[in-house]
């Protein structure tokens, strides 16, 4: 008898694990569904800005479909040419000039500046940090024209380098925050460890805090990298002569210039601005997930 | 030569907290000796004045002679093991123990052999290309000890180095790193230590000399014998020794210590010295030393734990809780009994300054020693 009642409580318990099976799948199978849906909507126009790249000026307006019904090349043919002596080339190389040395730049001066406020006791650091935040806090477009008069009187106009050393003296308070919040939430252990053995202040920044600060780093780097390259109101306001201008810049040029827009040419040129920031974030999304400090510490 | 000398040592946080009070001790070198206390009494500070993590406030420290509070940790001739091994993250397990040498400017070939020696001392050799975080806790806190070892320093300071381990590696490591030291000084090499614990069974076990610390301040400074059988304070008996000590109000009348309405004879170390005693004091016995008998103190058993070779008595004496250690037999031939008498061993009663917490009972010639 009991072994019967046993036998029919196994087969109710795998009956209902059966349900609960089917139940789980379905949840799973809406819930894809819907982040789907949601991506897809949230996707499209990127979807669309590489489809009608490369459809004719024709096709572009006459429907919300992505596929060309005559794919053409023309586009990009035409837009890398532009409507300038110059070749989309050149103002990638321009983008690539202001980057290099602003990405670089920041990355080593906002660390510096980030360990000093994070680790080291000095004299006004309480007043010095809280004047970073402050900058932080301070709307970009209130520095805007005393720090064109500054430019100005430096001779640095229709140059480069307003767009890039102040990045490089770390400039941009968020990063610097950024990294503080990072590096409090470090344990000084390692350095302490670093210290005992002998390494002096530049040493343990270099071989012990920076390889911990990298996800860190990383980000700085990947947004620095991607705020520049989008950046329009600063080469818009220092660079004057058109050999100069970055790409922001450039696209912003074959709108001007020709009375009837080529928007395919605009389109393409558009996803080729976007091409190297996208590439970038996807090779280094890995980071943000990594923890490399992670089995360092225990307890 | 690595001896260290502590000097009036001060630390005060933000100008007014006073963490350490003026510490003077004299660590001989290769001695291993132990900083106990429960936590927050400073033992980490003090070591970290010593390792020159912590900013000297007032006094001075000395190793091997030489003043080192301006100087860098790194230039010190110390070694430290961290409590959360604070392993570099990124490096391989051979380039933790490389790092100080190369950072010391050591030939490649120097620092192989190097790394091949402390890893064959410390069984890791199958760990040097693994990263940390690859790493069980005990094979983490040989490698930290590994990178002490590698330095070859005057001093070894360990801050609380096994507290992360569970209590079977723990014990292992306890072993392991006392023989360590041993083997170090019989080949002649400067082995100073500094080991920081609250867990008296490490002060116990491994150091040769224990220093007991309490707010900032040296409670006793000596073996762990002397510390077990002679406690020169109230807080060294309550915090050396397992069960603690049982510390009981009571005044001293005639030869006898008067606890409530019961009296125990005190021994002759303590009987020879009346007149310098207080009237008011504590009597301190530990609970090896209550045996169960006919007559003695009257006591009511509320509990009794039973482990294995031996049993902790604890009872009632006059609204006082009291610990004896009796053997399991003394124990079954209690019966169901409720009502229990216990004899201190009058030698071993210590009788304790109920207002300073000293330990009158002590000869002054130890006290002073």
């Amino acid at each position: 008898m009991d072994i019967h009642a046993d036998m029919d409580m196994d087969g109710f318990n795998e009956a209902r694990a059966a349900r609960r099976a089917r139940l789980r799948a379905l949840s799973a199978a809406l819930r894809y569904l819907m982040l789907f849906t949601v991506g897809l909507v949230m996707l499209y126009p990127l979807i669309w800005l590489v489809g009608a790249s490369f459809k004719t000026n024709a096709e572009i307006f006459s429907g919300a479909g992505f596929i060309p019904r005559h794919p053409t090349l023309d586009g990009y043919i035409e837009g890398w040419r532009t409507s300038t002596p110059y070749t989309f080339g050149r103002f990638f190389w321009n983008s690539f000039l202001i980057i290099l040395p602003k990405v670089i730049g920041t990355a080593i001066s906002c660390t510096m500046a980030a360990y000093a406020f994070a680790r080291f006791d000095f004299p006004l650091k309480k007043v010095l940090f809280t004047s970073v935040i402050a900058i932080l806090l301070l709307p970009n477009v209130v520095t805007r024209i005393p720090q064109y008069m500054l430019f100005r009187d430096l001779g640095w106009l229709d140059s480069f380098l307003p767009l890039w050393v102040p990045s490089a003296f770390a400039g941009d308070a968020f990063f610097v925050f950024m990294l503080v919040q990072f590096l409090r939430s470090l344990p000084a252990d390692m350095e302490e460890a670093a210290r005992v053995d002998g390494a002096n202040s530049l040493q343990t920044l270099v071989y012990i805090v920076v390889p911990m600060l990298a996800p860190a780093l990383i980000s700085v780097c990947l947004f620095q990298f991607m705020w520049t390259m989008n950046d329009f109101l600063g080469p818009l306001i220092y660079l004057s002569s058109v050999e100069k201008y970055p790409v922001s810049l450039a696209l912003k040029l074959s709108i001007d210039t020709t009375e009837a827009f080529e928007w395919n040419r605009i389109l393409a040129m558009s996803v080729l601005t976007i091409t190297p920031a996208l590439v970038i974030f996807f090779a280094a999304q890995r980071y943000f997930i990594e923890g490399i400090s992670a089995g360092g510490v225990k307890g | 030569m690595a001896r260290v000398q502590l000097r009036n040592l001060e630390k005060v946080y933000g100008g007014t907290v006073k963490a350490v009070h003026g510490i003077d001790l004299d660590i001989a070198d290769g001695e291993f000796m132990v900083f106990v206390g429960p936590s927050g009494c400073a033992k980490s500070t003090t070591l970290r004045m010593v390792a020159g993590l912590e900013e000297i406030t007032g006094g001075e420290v000395l190793i091997g002679g030489q003043r080192v509070n301006d100087l860098a940790p790194g230039k010190r001739s110390i070694a430290m093991v961290f409590q959360n091994y604070a392993l570099y993250p990124h490096m391989k397990v051979r380039g933790n123990l490389a790092f100080g040498l190369k950072i010391a400017g050591r030939k490649k070939p120097e620092i192989e052999a190097a790394i091949a020696e402390v890893a064959r001392i410390l069984e890791i050799e199958p760990l040097l290309d693994r990263l940390p975080k690859q790493l069980s806790g005990g094979q983490a806190q040989r490698v930290a000890l590994g990178r002490a070892l590698i330095k070859k320093p005057g001093v070894f300071l360990f801050d609380e180095p096994l507290s992360n381990l569970d209590a079977k590696l723990r014990a292992s490591m306890r072993v392991r790193i006392t023989e360590l030291h041993r083997r170090l000084k019989a080949e002649g090499l400067s082995s100073t230590v500094i080991y920081v614990t609250h867990d008296q069974t490490e002060a116990m076990t491994m150091g040769d000399r224990i220093c007991v610390m309490q707010a900032g301040r040296i409670m006793q400074v000596a073996t762990p014998k002397e510390l077990y059988e002679h406690p020169a304070n109230l807080f060294v008996a309550g915090f050396i020794g397992s069960p603690e000590m049982n510390l009981l109000d009571g005044r001293i009348e005639g030869g006898d210590f008067v606890i409530g309405g019961q009296r125990t004879p005190l021994g002759p170390k303590v009987t020879d010295r009346l007149s310098d005693l207080p009237a008011e004091a504590v009597l301190g016995i530990r609970p090896q030393h209550l045996g169960l008998a006919q007559s003695g103190l009257a006591a009511r058993l509320t509990n009794a734990e039973f482990m294995g070779h031996e049993v902790y008595l604890h009872a009632d004496l006059e609204g006082r809780p009291i610990v004896a250690v009796v053997g399991a037999a003394q124990y079954e031939a209690l019966g169901r009994a409720e009502r229990i008498h216990l004899r201190p061993e009058p030698e071993h009663i210590h009788v304790f300054d109920k207002s300073g917490g000293g330990n009158v009972s002590l000869r002054p010639s130890r006290l002073a020693a």
